[in-house]
C-alpha cells in the first residue's frame, strides 16, 4: 500500500501524483520504473519514475488517462492508497559526461525524461532539452525541464505554444547548429520512430526508454519482449533504455495495439496534424 | 526434525502401530486393489475451473492405508525429497486418525496439501513402495492418502501448527514465497528462526500462484498453507523485489544474518522462428499469470486475456498441459499440444497427460512449428509446422528429433501459447557479482547445504539453482538449505 501524498493535475488527461514508497525513493536511479495496481482486481501497470525524494520517502508518477487502469489511477485523491507499488525495476540510465545531450521528450514522455536531464547535467553535459505535444496542454512539467537544460525548444503540433511543428523539426533545428554526441528520446513509440530515424541520419548514438505492455515486469512473463538488433530482449530486465538505432519500432508498435488498449489511439493522436 | 533409522523404528514399535499390523494379515492386505481417485467427468470439467480430483472419502483412504504393510524397512521414504514419514501417516489413516496423520505430515511439509497435487509420486515415493520394487503390483496411493490428510485437516479449520523451538534470535531473510522458499521459511521457523519472506509479486505462493491452474490445485489450499506459517511466526512482505528495493547487503545491515534465495525461474523460452513476437503468441508463463494470478479470464478484473478458439500450445512439460486444458476451459473449440517427440518422451506428468487427453485436447505428436502467420492487424492467424521423426539419442538420451523433408503444413490458430522452458531469474545475481553461477544462469551452490560458494550467508534452492523442476524438488531443497542455514548460523555463533 502507498499512500498518496500530492496531487496535481498537469492537463485534462495527465497527473502528478506524489505517494509515499520510502525503499523506492532511496534506491531508484534515473530510468527506473514501478508496476502499479490499483484494487484488488487491477491490472499490473508500469510507469516510469519522474522525481524521487529520499528525505520525504516519496516518488512521483505522472499518469495519462489512456484506459482503465490509468484512469482509476488518477481518480484516486490525496490520503487515498495505492494497493500495490514495486520497484524500482528495470536497468537504470547510463550516465556520464558525453559531452552535448539532446533530450527529446513527447507529450506525457516528458515524465520519465526530466530525471534523466537532472542526471545528464549533473555529470557536466551541456543538455539541449526538446518538448513537443499535440498542443501547449500536451506540454507538461517545463518548469522542472527548464531548470536543468541549458536551452529548451518547445514544439507544438497546432502552434498554440512555442514553435508549430513536429518534435523532429526541433531536433533537427539543435543538430543543425551544434555537434551533439548523445540523444535521449523518450514518448509514444511512433514517436521515437520518426526521431530514431532523424538521428540515425546524422550518426547521432541515441537512447529510446520503451513503455511496452507488461504484466509482472521482473523478467518472467515476456509480455515485454521486443526485438534489439535482431536479437529479444525483455524491456522489463534488458531495458526499459535500449540503444535506439537498433530496435524493430515496427514490432513494437504492432504489438502495442495487442490488446487495443487506448495507448494506440494516444499514440496516433502525437502524431496527428 | 531429520527422521533418522532409530525415530522411524521407535514410532514404528509404539503399541499402536503393532497392534495395527497384526489386525490384518499381509496376504489380505496386497491382495486389495488400489483405490482409483474419484475425479470430475471429463467433457464436465472441460468447462469448469472446479478441481479434477475431487479427493478420496474417508472410507476410501482407511481401505487403501490397508493396503501398505508398514514395513521395517520403509524404502517409501527415500522416495520423497522432504522425507515424510509415510507408514506413520498412513497408518494414522487406517486408525481413522486423521488429524493425527495430517501432524505427521507437517513435520516435514510445509505444504502437503498443495503435495498431495502435485507431486509426481509415480517417480518418487510410490516408485520407491514395496509393492512396485518387490511385488510388481500398483504401489500404495501414498499422494492420494497425503492430500486426504493434509484436505481433511483444512476443511474442519483446525489447521495444527507444528512444534517450534524457542526463539534462537537469528534473522533469516528467504528471497521469493514460492514452494521452496515456503518450505525453508516452514523449518526455519521450527528451528525457532526470526523469519522474512520477501515476494516480487503482490501474492504469496509463487509458481503455486500464477502457475498452476485452480482446477488442479485451488488458491484457497494454498491460502491455508500459508495461513499456518503465518501462526508459526513468518512474517510475509509482497511487492518487494530483493536487489531492487532492497540489495542484500541492505538487509545485512537491516541485521538479517542469512538468506536463502529462492526466486525461480524467470525469462520464458521462446524458439526464436519467424513471427514469434506477432500478437496472440504469448509464454506459458504469461498466460497461466493472465489467467491465474490476475484473473484475466473473469469480466470484472481488469487484465485482459486472449479467448483462442484454435489454440496451440508448444511443449510437453506440465506447463505445457496445464496451459492447453486452461485454453479449453476458457472456450477454445481447438485445444492442441504441438511437440517434437513422441508421447512417451514428454516430460509431464502421465496424469497429465491422461487428463488431457480425456478432455478433448489434440495432440500433434512429432510436430514442430517452424513459423508463424499474421492477419492484416497482425495477430497470428496460421502456423506452418514440420513433421519429425526420431532419429538416433542426443545426450538427454531421447531420440533426437529430425526434421522430414517436405511435410510442412499449416495449422489454423487465433493463440500460441509457447512452453518450451525458462531460464532463471537474473535479477537477484545481477544484485550480487560474486555469486558464483553457471553458464545457465543458475546460481551453484554446495548440494548438501544449499550453500553458495563465496558467499558464506547466502543459500539457494528451487529453480534459481535447478533451472527448471518440480514443486516438491524445490521444497526438499528448501528444507535442506533450512539445516544448511542453522548449521552455518550455529557454528558462526559459537566461533
Amino acid at each position: 500500500m502507498s499512500k498518496i501524498i500530492a496531487k496535481e493535475i498537469l492537463s485534462e488527461r495527465v497527473v502528478k501524483l506524489e505517494i509515499e514508497a520510502p525503499r523506492i525513493a532511496q534506491k531508484r536511479k534515473a530510468g527506473h520504473f514501478v508496476i502499479v495496481k490499483v484494487g484488488e482486481k487491477g491490472e499490473r501497470i508500469p510507469l516510469t519514475i519522474s522525481q524521487a525524494n529520499k528525505e520525504t520517502g516519496t516518488i512521483t508518477l505522472v499518469v495519462q488517462k489512456v484506459g482503465v487502469s490509468s484512469h482509476k489511477l488518477c481518480a484516486l485523491e490525496v490520503g487515498d492508497e495505492i494497493t500495490d507499488v514495486v520497484g524500482p525495476l528495470g536497468q537504470a540510465t547510463h550516465i556520464e559526461k558525453f559531452g552535448s545531450v539532446l533530450c527529446a521528450g513527447g507529450g506525457v514522455g516528458i515524465a520519465p525524461l526530466l530525471p534523466i536531464v537532472e542526471a545528464m547535467k549533473a555529470a557536466g553535459n551541456k543538455v539541449i532539452t526538446v518538448l513537443a505535444g499535440r498542443s501547449k496542454e500536451f506540454v507538461i512539467l517545463e518548469e522542472e525541464i527548464r531548470k536543468k537544460s541549458d536551452e529548451v525548444i518547445i514544439m507544438t503540433d497546432d502552434g498554440s505554444y512555442g514553435n508549430k511543428g513536429l518534435v523532429t523539426e526541433g531536433m533537427e533545428r539543435v543538430i543543425s547548429q551544434e555537434k551533439v554526441n548523445l540523444s535521449v528520446v523518450i514518448g509514444p513509440a511512433i514517436m521515437m520512430k520518426f526521431c530514431t530515424l532523424l538521428t540515425k541520419k546524422y550518426n547521432i548514438p541515441t537512447v529510446v526508454s520503451l513503455n511496452t505492455i507488461m504484466v509482472d515486469g521482473t523478467g518472467m512473463c515476456g509480455a515485454c519482449r521486443i526485438t534489439v538488433g535482431g536479437k529479444t530482449k525483455f524491456v522489463c530486465v534488458d531495458g526499459p533504455e535500449f540503444d535506439a538505432h537498433q530496435v524493430d519500432f515496427d514490432e513494437i508498435l504492432q504489438r502495442l495495439q495487442a490488446y487495443k488498449h487506448q495507448e494506440a489511439e494516444a499514440y496516433q493522436a502525437t502524431l496527428n496534424k | 526434525m531429520s527422521l533418522d533409522k532409530e525415530y522411524l523404528k521407535e514410532q514404528r514399535s509404539l503399541a499402536w502401530r503393532d497392534e495395527l499390523r497384526k489386525s490384518m494379515p499381509a496376504k489380505e492386505r496386497t491382495s486389495r486393489e488400489r483405490v482409483s481417485m474419484p475425479e470430475q467427468e471429463p467433457l464436465v470439467r472441460n468447462k469448469n475451473n472446479e478441481e479434477v480430483n475431487l479427493g478420496l472419502t474417508e472410507q476410501m483412504a482407511i481401505e487403501e492405508a490397508r493396503r501398505c504393510l508398514d514395513c521395517v524397512d520403509p524404502t517409501c521414504i527415500s522416495g520423497c525429497p522432504v522425507s515424510i514419514n509415510i507408514p506413520s501417516f498412513i497408518k494414522h489413516i487406517e486408525k481413522s486418525d486423521f488429524l493425527g496423520a495430517a501432524k505427521v505430515l507437517k513435520e516435514t511439509s510445509a505444504l502437503p496439501a498443495v503435495c498431495g497435487r502435485v507431486c509426481p509420486q509415480e517417480i518418487q515415493c510410490e516408485k520407491a513402495c514395496f509393492y512396485t520394487v518387490k511385488l510388481n503390483k500398483t504401489p500404495v496411493a501414498i499422494g492420494h492418502l497425503e492430500r486426504f490428510a493434509a484436505d481433511f485437516e483444512q476443511k474442519l479449520g483446525s489447521v495444527s501448527v507444528p512444534e517450534i523451538a524457542p526463539n534462537n534470535g537469528f534473522n533469516v531473510a528467504v528471497i521469493g514465497a514460492g514452494p521452496a522458499g515456503l518450505s525453508a521459511a516452514g523449518d526455519l521457523a521450527k528451528y525457532g528462526c526470526n523469519v522474512t519472506v520477501f515476494e516480487a509479486l503482490h501474492e504469496i505462493g509463487g509458481v503455486l500462484k500464477y502457475g498452476i491452474p485452480e482446477f488442479r490445485l485451488p488458491n484457497s489450499v494454498v491460502d491455508v498453507e500459508i495461513n499456518s506459517l503465518k501462526k508459526m511466526g513468518v512474517k510475509f512482505f509482497t511487492n518487494f523485489v530483493v536487489g531492487s528495493t532492497a540489495s542484500i547487503q541492505d538487509l545485512r545491515e537491516e541485521g538479517f544474518d542469512a538468506f536463502f534465495v529462492s526466486s525461480g525461474a524467470g525469462l520464458p523460452n521462446f524458439m526464436g522462428i519467424p513471427g514469434e513476437n506477432y500478437s496472440g503468441i504469448m509464454s506459458s508463463n504469461e498466460y497461466l499469470t493472465r489467467v491465474n494470478l490476475m484473473n484475466a479470464a473473469q469480466s470484472d478484473y481488469d487484465t485482459p486475456v486472449f479467448l483462442g478458439k484454435h489454440v496451440a500450445v508448444i511443449g510437453g512439460g506440465n506447463t505445457a498441459m496445464d496451459s492447453v486444458r486452461t485454453a479449453k476451459r476458457l472456450g477454445a473449440e481447438k485445444a492442441m499440444i504441438v511437440y517434437r517427440r513422441t508421447i512417451e518422451e514428454m516430460p509431464a506428468r502421465v496424469e497429465e497427460i491422461y487428463h488431457a487427453q480425456a478432455e478433448d485436447i489434440e495432440f500433434f505428436c512429432l510436430t514442430n512449428p517452424i513459423e508463424y502467420k499474421a492477419d492484416e492487424t497482425g495477430h497470428v492467424s496460421s502456423m506452418t509446422v514440420q513433421k519429425m521423426e526420431l532419429g538416433e539419442p542426443d545426450a538427454s538420451g531421447r531420440r533426437r528429433p529430425v526434421p522430414m523433408p517436405n511435410s510442412e503444413y499449416e495449422i489454423p490458430v487465433d493463440l500460441v501459447i509457447v512452453s518450451v522452458g525458462v531460464s532463471p531469474n537474473p535479477l537477484v545475481p545481477k544484485s550480487l557479482p560474486e555469486l558464483v553461477m553457471s553458464k545457465w544462469g543458475t546460481i551453484e551452490v554446495d548440494k548438501e547445504t544449499m550453500q553458495a560458494h563465496n558467499v558464506p550467508d547466502v543459500f539457494a534452492g528451487g529453480d534459481i539453482v535447478r533451472g527448471g523442476a518440480t514443486v516438491i524438488l524445490a521444497m526438499g531443497d528448501g528444507r535442506k538449505a533450512a539445516a544448511g542455514i542453522m548449521k552455518y548460523l550455529k557454528s558462526k555463533h559459537t566461533k
